[in-house]
C-alpha cells in the first residue's frame, strides 16, 4: 500500500508532539487509540491559552475576563453544533464524558419515563458505560433490561431485536460502534425499528464520532452522546446531545450552580437549555478544546481520515492475518480502524507486555465488554486501534513485535 | 539460605539481563520450573484478585514450614510468581510475614511490572502476607 496521496500523514503527525519519543529505547508506536487519542498541538496550544491568559468562570462574571471566555465557550457549542448537524446549539450540553452523559439520560429520561414492568433495551456488545446506569435504572424502578444478542461475527441480530420491541419498551440504548470489535451498527434500522413504536433511541457514540461524519437530523437518534479525549481533544469532556423535546421535557440530573433560575428554601426553578444540565462550573477550558479538536478534524476532512484509516485497517489486517494463528475477534463487513485478537493460544497480557516492551502500546483484557468478551468464550483480547495520525510503518511494527511474541511463548 | 542471601542472589541474577526481553525471558523459563498445581487447589479462594490474568496461590505448612504453590494463564506472571515462590517457599510463617521483599524494587520488577492492575504483583505479595499470617495465628493458638 502507498500512503493516500492527499494524505499528509508526516504533517499530521508533526502536529502530535508526544509521538515523537521512545519508550523503552524504542520509538513509541501508539495503538490504543479507542482507550484514548493524542492531543494535536492546536489542541495543546489552546489549553495552554486559556489558562495563561484567558481563565475566568463563565457565565457569572460582569468582568471582561468572564465575558470573554463565556463568548468562547459558547461558540464551542456552536461548533459542536455544526459538527454533528444538531438543528439547535441548545440541544448540546457539555458533560464530562460519555459516561456522564448517558447517566444523565439514564437518570432524567428514566425518572420521568419508566416505571415498573418497562424494559430498556441495550445490546451485548455494549461498553459497561452503557449497560451499567441502565441496570441501576431497572433495579430501582424494578423494569427489565432487554439484551440485542450479537452473532460470531460481532453484528448485532436484528431480527431478535423486533422481536424484543414492544408497547413495554420505553428506551433503546445502543453503541455505533463497537469498541472491542470495531463493527459499525446499522443505526438507521436500529432507530427507525424503535421510532415505528415511538420508542426514543440514544446512540453512544464514544468510537464513531472520530471516524466518520455523524449527523444526529439524518440519523434522526433521539439523543448521541460522546467523549471530548476520544477525538482529540482533552481529558474530562463530552458532549449530550438530546432533541430539544426530550431535554425540555425530562427533569435535570445534578442540580447547583448554573443550571438553577431561582432558589428559595420553598421551590427552586430551573434554568432553560442547555443550562439546565449543565450543574456546577462547567470544565469549560476542556469543552473550548474539544471544539477546537473538532475544527483540527474538519480541517483534515472527514473523507480524508475515512479514506487513510480504511487503508490503515485493510493493509493491518491482511498482514496480520498472514501470521500463522492469528484469530481476529470482530469481522463485520462494516468496521472501524479496530483489530481485536489472539494469537495461538497466547495469553493477551503476555503478548500486549512483550508489545510494551517493543514500544508498542495496545490494550489487553475485557476492554469493559465484558458480556461481550464471555460470547466468544475468552477472558480478552489484545486490541490495536488506529487514528488520523498511524502509519503504514507502525502496522510492519506490530507485526514484528507478534512474531517476536510467537518466537517467546511459542 | 537466609532470606537475605537468597534475595541478593536473585538481584545478582538479573543484573546479568541486558534488557526487558532477557528478564522476560528467564521469567518464561522460571514458570515452566514451577511444578504443576493440582487442579483441586484451583479455587476460588484461592484466586488472586487485580490481575488482568488468573493467578492461583495455595498454601500448606508442613513442619512449620509454608509450602506454596501456584499457577497463572499467563506466562509471564506464572514467572513471577514463580519467582516470588522461589524465594519465599519453606520459610516460617514468621519470616514470610516480616519479610522486607527489597528485591523486587532492585530487579525493575515492581516498576515495570505493576501498573496499577495490570499484573497484580503487589495483590500477589498480599496473598502470599496473609496466607503467613493466617498460619501463624494457627501456630499461636
Amino acid at each position: 500500500m502507498t500512503q493516500e496521496k492527499d494524505y499528509d500523514i508526516d504533517k499530521i503527525r508533526k502536529d502530535f508532539p508526544i509521538l515523537h519519543q521512545k519508550v523503552h529505547d524504542k520509538p513509541l508506536v501508539y495503538l490504543d487509540n479507542a482507550a484514548t487519542t493524542q492531543k494535536p498541538r492546536q489542541v495543546i496550544d489552546k489549553v495552554n491559552e486559556i489558562y495563561s491568559i484567558k481563565n475566568s468562570n463563565i457565565h457569572r462574571g460582569v468582568h471582561f475576563l468572564s465575558n470573554q471566555l463565556t463568548e468562547e465557550y459558547e461558540t464551542s457549542r456552536e461548533v459542536v453544533q455544526h459538527f454533528i448537524n444538531a438543528r439547535h446549539k441548545h440541544e448540546i450540553v457539555f458533560t464530562n464524558g460519555t459516561t456522564h452523559s448517558i447517566n444523565t439520560i439514564a437518570f432524567s429520561y428514566g425518572e420521568k419515563y419508566v416505571n415498573e414492568g418497562d424494559e430498556v433495551i441495550i445490546s451485548e456488545m455494549e461498553h459497561h458505560a452503557n449497560i451499567v446506569p441502565w441496570q441501576m435504572l431497572c433495579e430501582r424502578k424494578n423494569a427489565k433490561l432487554k439484551v440485542i444478542p450479537v452473532n460470531d461475527k460481532g453484528e448485532l441480530i436484528l431480527d431478535t431485536y423486533k422481536q424484543l420491541l414492544s408497547e413495554k419498551t420505553k428506551i433503546v440504548a445502543i453503541t455505533h460502534v463497537s469498541n472491542t470489535l470495531g463493527t459499525i451498527n446499522d443505526l438507521k434500522t436500529v432507530i427507525k425499528l424503535a421510532h415505528e413504536k415511538n420508542i426514543p433511541v440514544l446512540i453512544d457514540g464514544a468510537q464513531s464520532i472520530q471516524h466518520e461524519k455523524v449527523d444526529v437530523q439524518a440519523l434522526d437518534c433521539d439523543f448521541y452522546v460522546f467523549s471530548g479525549h476520544k477525538v482529540y481533544g482533552p481529558n474530562g469532556t463530552g458532549v449530550l446531545y438530546g432533541k430539544e423535546k426530550w431535554l425540555e421535557d425530562i427533569p435535570p440530573y445534578q442540580t447547583g450552580g448554573e443550571m438553577i433560575q431561582n432558589v428559595s428554601f420553598e421551590k427552586t426553578t430551573f434554568n432553560e437549555l442547555p443550562f439546565k444540565f449543565e450543574a456546577g462550573t462547567p470544565n469549560y477550558v476542556g469543552a473550548i478544546g474539544t471544539a477546537e479538536a473538532l475544527k483540527y478534524m474538519e480541517n483534515i476532512g472527514f473523507n480524508a481520515i475515512l479514506d487513510h484509516e480504511r487503508n490503515l485497517l485493510n493493509y493491518a489486517t491482511e498482514k496480520l492475518t498472514s501470521i500463522d494463528g492469528f484469530k481476529i475477534y470482530g469481522e463485520s463487513k462494516d468496521k472501524i480502524s479496530v483489530i481485536s485478537f489472539l494469537l495461538n493460544n497466547i495469553h493477551h497480557y503476555d503478548t500486549g507486555m512483550v508489545l510494551d516492551k517493543l514500544g508498542i502500546a495496545v490494550r489487553t483484557g475485557h476492554h469493559c465488554t465484558e458480556p461481550l468478551i464471555k460470547h466468544f468464550n475468552i477472558d480478552g483480547t489484545v486490541r490495536a486501534s488506529f487514528a488520523i495520525y498511524n502509519k503504514k510503518e507502525e502496522v510492519d511494527a506490530l507485526y514484528d513485535g507478534l512474531l517476536k511474541v510467537k518466537q517467546m511463548f511459542g | 539460605m537466609t532470606l537475605e542471601k537468597k534475595q541478593q542472589e536473585v538481584i545478582e541474577e538479573f543484573q546479568m539481563f541486558d534488557d526487558w526481553m532477557d528478564k522476560y525471558n528467564y521469567l518464561i523459563e522460571l514458570s515452566k520450573d514451577i511444578s504443576e498445581m493440582p487442579p483441586e487447589q484451583k479455587t476460588e479462594d484461592n484466586l488472586i484478585e487485580g490481575c488482568q490474568s488468573k493467578v492461583w496461590l495455595h498454601a500448606e505448612l508442613d513442619n512449620g514450614a509454608l509450602k506454596f504453590s501456584a499457577d497463572s494463564d499467563a506466562i509471564i506472571t506464572k514467572g513471577i510468581i514463580a519467582l516470588l515462590i522461589e524465594v519465599l517457599s519453606g520459610r516460617s510463617p514468621k519470616e514470610i510475614k516480616d519479610a522486607d521483599l527489597y528485591f523486587i524494587d532492585q530487579i525493575g520488577l515492581k516498576e515495570n511490572l505493576s501498573p496499577t492492575r495490570s499484573n497484580g504483583l503487589v495483590a500477589m505479595i498480599n496473598k502470599i502476607k496473609a496466607y503467613a499470617m493466617a498460619y501463624e495465628a494457627k501456630q499461636n493458638q
